[in-house]
């Protein structure tokens, strides 16, 4: 028995697989890094399906929504579809928090992934109601444009019109209001973050 | 082949491929987004049209991968959002793009994550490397080893000489 | 009290095994000859208990307990029994139940058939077998326990996995892959004994090791080509093979296992390679049990991905043991297991075995670089890259046209040296078949070089493997005035080794072939049509959707398309393809309807369709040869059969 082969062996070859393996396990595949944010945001030019109920972001069906109209506006982009079960979780959190920052001059919008608006209507209907405008985005292409995974997933842009932040699955209040206050707070200088966000997946619905 | 049957394929096909590839035209009239297509105006030709233009198109989509599948290309992948993916493939192929700027529309919003094969450079080129290294390396020494040992030696080495069938 | 029974056997058979590994250390380093012979009665015992065990859960399944988790996870009452039963394997819990009672069932074989055998390689090879026993055991009681308790008792459990419950094949796939799989363990566990009692230098432990190997591999090779199948069938893409990381899992040990066929035969004849060759055995074991953590630990994302839990730390730890334990035995004996080599000519067959191995054993690295390189990039560079299908097939097909090449030239090159003559005699007729390709592939404007070559290069071996069994037949007709069939079957029977390697060569040559041409041919369309409607496919084929159709079945509803293939408009079969709605799942699972014949398949998946059944989406793919894959796979394994089947002592 050669012991200091041996030990050499598995010093070269033996704990860097396992190293490796180790490193793995604290590694979540499904979770992949956005590279949106700190960058402009996709641009969008979308219809409203549904108004919303809050008189400060209430916008007639039909109306052309602009992201480029926004500068100087925090604006929240998110993706949902009747048929997701996560977008329930969020739902109300979302709705309060639009009514809370409406005066404040953040702009909420809901984009309907993948779906029917008549379904989207139902569903708000069977929601009891939506605060902020609901918006079809026909064959995904702002969704594509967002590089979105599944739903639902939201964005935050804003006033200088870059991508602050992006959830992946139902936000949490706390989380949405505190990032609202600070860019709020800010203003349009230093409120980017550099750093890639990354937050695993919400598994059923994203598996569509 | 008679006219008859001629004309009822022609319309069939037609029928497809209306059926196909109205929806993304659809869009197209709508979109204005500058980054999904900056020349709104460029309509991908219909599949089966123009055999180069899908073969372009094809090789890109089979290297993209589908976001919401595991591990499957958007060429291969029936999800919604694949065949999505497919058509702004061909949007963009139609409207100018070259196969780098599909590319890099895409990574833009997914990361290198999209590219089922990774691009060479950086890190990634020891996927690529390591294997040729591996062979044409192991090549090297095997091929010495074989000159080595092929070399006449005095004493016989250590061959059994059993039986053996195979 | 049935699930009492089960985890009580598992229990005992924990306790059994520690028992059984201390009496074998105890007995050898002892000299104590009862003491081993009690450690061989604990690894008997413990596959009695594991059958008990396997048996009480089958039953539990049956009779729907849903006070078993494991019932209560993967049980219905309105899956069908057949279904029900085979659900054993369809979820984590289960497939380690059965993949301990398989790896239990080994182990009695192995000691019981080696029972008499001298020395200290089978006592230290049950220490061995005993240990992965046990690692099998503690996850059974501990992170993968299938019977832990429900309460209070649902009434009415999901039933199996969707993908699972969709096809005759999952009764088939995972037990032969199970058997592969764990049967690696033998070979591995022969080689730490031979290591450990120091008669790694005698001849016929690499005998027995080749023998296992071998009933192994062909297990894997059917468990790989069901594997294909299956996606085939199920999946609705119309692959059979996408580098999805649990396809690699089963590929990676069947590659170096393939290696190590090979290159054993190399030790036997020339006692060289010896530390190369207990490389190769420790290297499967390792990769196999490297898979089973990829696929049960979700530490990279796959198709097949098993729920995760604690149950991958119990893997990483399980790698790291025996990973140290193999480095430290193989390179502790290195030295003594270094056989400076000698050969006749460069031009033998041991030379061709020499860059045989020099390819599996490359293609594996390019599989374990592959599916592991997402894991190297995130650690040192943070960016999440995807290393997928374009990646493998650009690195791999060069690989596996060398070894199509390899496959050829080697059964036509006898052993030690030959003759400048010989070679020019043995190689004129498969260049030309090999050249004859080649053009006619350029003539009918084939344009994909390594296509051509893989076409070219798999003629060439095809013929080099028929032609030994020509020149043996003709050679027992000259001296024993045989009929031909009598003369074919002596000939095999007389030297089943080499003739039953020949025949997998076939094998895996027309599996080679099918799957070149399949790729290389597939043509596809898509179309979304009414009732009544046709679409032209290729050629003189069009389809017509007849109708749609629904059905309620007791755990789904389907929906069909029945869709009429044409042939030059005359109708000449009828496909139905469904979307199956599974009640326990929002996801619709695809069910493919595939019409088969020798030159191809069409296949045709319903895409989407209308609710009011007034269009359907249908997606039909002509996928040239894809049968002969399948039938391949069955050459490989009666290949090997031939192969591994114990000579009868008769002298022809």
């Amino acid at each position: 028995m050669n012991w200091k082969r041996a030990i050499v062996t598995v010093a070269g070859v033996g704990i860097p697989v396992i190293a490796l393996l180790s490193y793995g396990m604290t590694r979540d595949p499904r979770s992949i890094p956005s590279p949106l944010p700190g960058r402009a945001a996709p641009v969008f030019t979308r219809a409203v399906f549904a108004p919303g109920e809050d008189p400060t972001l209430r916008r007639a069906v039909g109306d052309s929504i602009r992201l480029a109209d926004h500068n100087g506006q925090v604006v929240v982009v998110n993706f949902w579809a009747s048929w997701c079960l996560a977008c329930r979780d969020e739902h109300e959190t979302l709705s309060m928090i639009a009514r809370r920052y409406a005066d404040q001059g953040v702009r909420f919008y809901g984009l309907l992934y993948n779906d029917e608006p008549r379904n989207g209507i139902k569903w708000i209907a069977q929601m009891g109601g939506q605060a902020y405008p609901a918006l079809e985005d026909p064959s995904a292409r702002t969704a594509i444009d967002y590089g979105l995974y599944g739903v639902p997933e939201t964005f935050v842009v804003d006033q200088r019109g870059i991508v602050a932040h992006k959830y992946l699955g139902p936000v949490r209040p706390g989380e949405l209001s505190q990032l609202l206050d600070s860019l709020l707070l800010a203003g349009a200088r230093s409120t980017t973050t550099d750093a890639p966000v990354t937050r695993a997946l919400p598994s059923p619905d994203s598996a569509r | 082949m008679s006219v008859a049957r001629q004309k009822r394929l022609i319309a069939a096909a037609l029928l497809c491929l209306t059926a196909v590839v109205n929806a993304p035209q659809r869009v197209a009239a709508q979109v204005s987004a500058p980054t999904a297509a900056p020349t709104a105006t460029a309509a991908a030709p219909a599949p089966g049209v123009d055999p180069a233009f899908d073969d372009r198109a094809k090789a890109i989509s089979s290297r993209l991968r589908c976001p919401v599948c595991q591990g499957e290309s958007i060429q291969d992948s029936p999800a919604e959002l694949a065949t999505q993916m497919k058509s702004l493939v061909r949007e963009q192929l139609a409207s100018g793009k070259s196969e780098t700027q599909v590319f890099d529309y895409f990574i833009g919003k997914y990361g290198q994550w999209i590219l089922l094969e990774p691009r060479a450079e950086g890190i990634n080129l020891l996927v690529y490397g390591l294997p040729i290294l591996f062979i044409v390396g192991g090549g090297a020494l095997l091929w010495g080893a074989v000159a080595r040992w092929t070399r006449p030696v005095v004493t016989t080495g250590n061959d059994t000489g059993a039986p053996i069938d195979d | 009290m049935i699930r009492i029974l089960g985890l009580a056997a598992v229990w005992v058979a924990l306790g059994m095994s520690v028992a059984g590994i201390i009496a074998a250390i105890w007995g050898l380093t002892r000299q104590r000859a009862p003491l081993v012979a009690s450690a061989f009665q604990t690894v008997y015992v413990n596959f009695a208990l594991l059958t008990i065990a396997v048996v009480a859960m089958v039953y539990a399944l049956v009779t729907h307990d849903f006070s078993i988790g494991y019932v209560a996870q993967v049980g219905s009452r309105n899956t069908p029994t057949f279904y029900t039963v085979i659900s054993l394997w369809g979820a984590l819990e289960g497939s380690i139940l059965f993949w301990g009672w398989v790896m239990a069932m080994y182990s009695a074989v192995v000691v019981w058939t080696n029972r008499h055998r001298e020395g200290g390689l089978v006592p230290w090879a049950s220490v061995a077998l005993l240990t992965i026993c046990l690692f099998f055991y503690i996850l059974l009681v501990g992170p993968a326990n299938p019977w832990h308790l429900v309460f209070p008792t649902p009434a009415d459990g999901p039933g199996p996995n969707p993908l699972l419950q969709n096809h005759i094949l999952m009764a088939i796939h995972p037990p032969l892959l199970y058997l592969g799989y764990v049967g690696m363990a033998v070979p591995f566990a022969f080689a730490v004994g031979a290591l450990l009692a120091g008669e790694i230098h005698s001849d016929d432990w690499i005998k027995l090791t080749r023998r296992w190997t071998l009933s192994a591999w062909a297990f894997l090779s059917l468990a790989i080509i069901a594997g294909m199948w299956w996606s085939y069938e199920v999946l609705g893409w119309g692959g059979y093979w996408a580098w999805d990381p649990v396809e690699n899992a089963s590929f990676m040990p069947w590659l170096t296992a393939t290696a190590f066929l090979h290159s054993a035969m190399v030790q036997e004849r020339r006692g060289m390679l010896k530390l190369w060759n207990v490389n190769l055995i420790v290297s499967t074991f390792l990769l196999t049990i490297l898979g089973t953590f990829l696929t049960r630990s979700g530490i990279v994302s796959s198709v097949h991905a098993f729920t995760t839990g604690t149950i991958g730390y119990y893997f990483l730890a399980f790698i790291a043991l025996a990973l140290v334990v193999s480095l430290v035995l193989v390179a502790g004996n290195s030295e003594g297991l270094r056989s400076e080599g000698h050969l006749d000519a460069a031009a033998s067959r041991e030379t061709v075995f020499l860059f045989n191995n020099l390819f599996l054993t490359g293609f594996t690295f390019v599989v374990v670089l592959g599916t592991l390189f997402p894991l190297v990039a995130e650690a040192f560079k943070g960016v999440k890259v995807t290393v997928g299908a374009p990646f493998f097939n650009k690195m791999t097909i060069p690989i596996c046209v060398a070894l199509l090449f390899l496959m050829g030239v080697g059964p036509s090159l006898p052993w030690k040296a030959t003759s400048r003559e010989h070679l020019r005699k043995m190689f004129i007729l498969p260049a030309a078949v090999a050249i004859g390709i080649v053009v006619l592939a350029l003539v009918l404007g084939m344009r994909d070089v390594y296509g051509m070559l893989a076409f070219a290069f798999a003629g060439f071996a095809i013929v080099c493997n028929t032609r030994e069994y020509v020149i043996g037949v003709q050679a027992r007709r000259r001296a024993h005035g045989e009929m031909i069939p009598v003369a074919f079957v002596r000939l095999v029977a007389a030297n089943r080794r080499r003739y039953g390697g020949y025949l997998a060569h076939m094998g895996i040559i027309t599996v080679a072939a099918a799957i070149t041409a399949s790729s290389s041919f597939r043509f596809e369309r898509e179309a979304t049509l009414k009732p009544g409607q046709s679409m032209p496919v290729k050629g003189d084929l069009s389809v017509r959707l007849k109708t749609m159709w629904g059905k309620d079945e007791p755990q789904r509803e389907v929906v069909g398309a029945d869709v009429e293939i044409l042939r030059g408009g005359k109708v000449v079969g009828l496909l139905d393809p469904r979307m199956n709605f599974y009640r326990s799942q929002d996801q619709p699972v695809p069910t493919p309807a595939v019409r088969s014949r020798p030159t191809g398949d069409v296949y045709i998946n319903l895409m989407a369709y209308t609710p009011d059944g007034q269009s359907a989406t249908l997606r039909v793919i002509i996928e040239p040869f894809v049968p002969w894959i399948w039938f391949g796979g069955l050459v490989v394994a009666l290949g090997a059969v031939v192969s591994a089947w114990p000579a009868r002592r008769r002298t022809v």
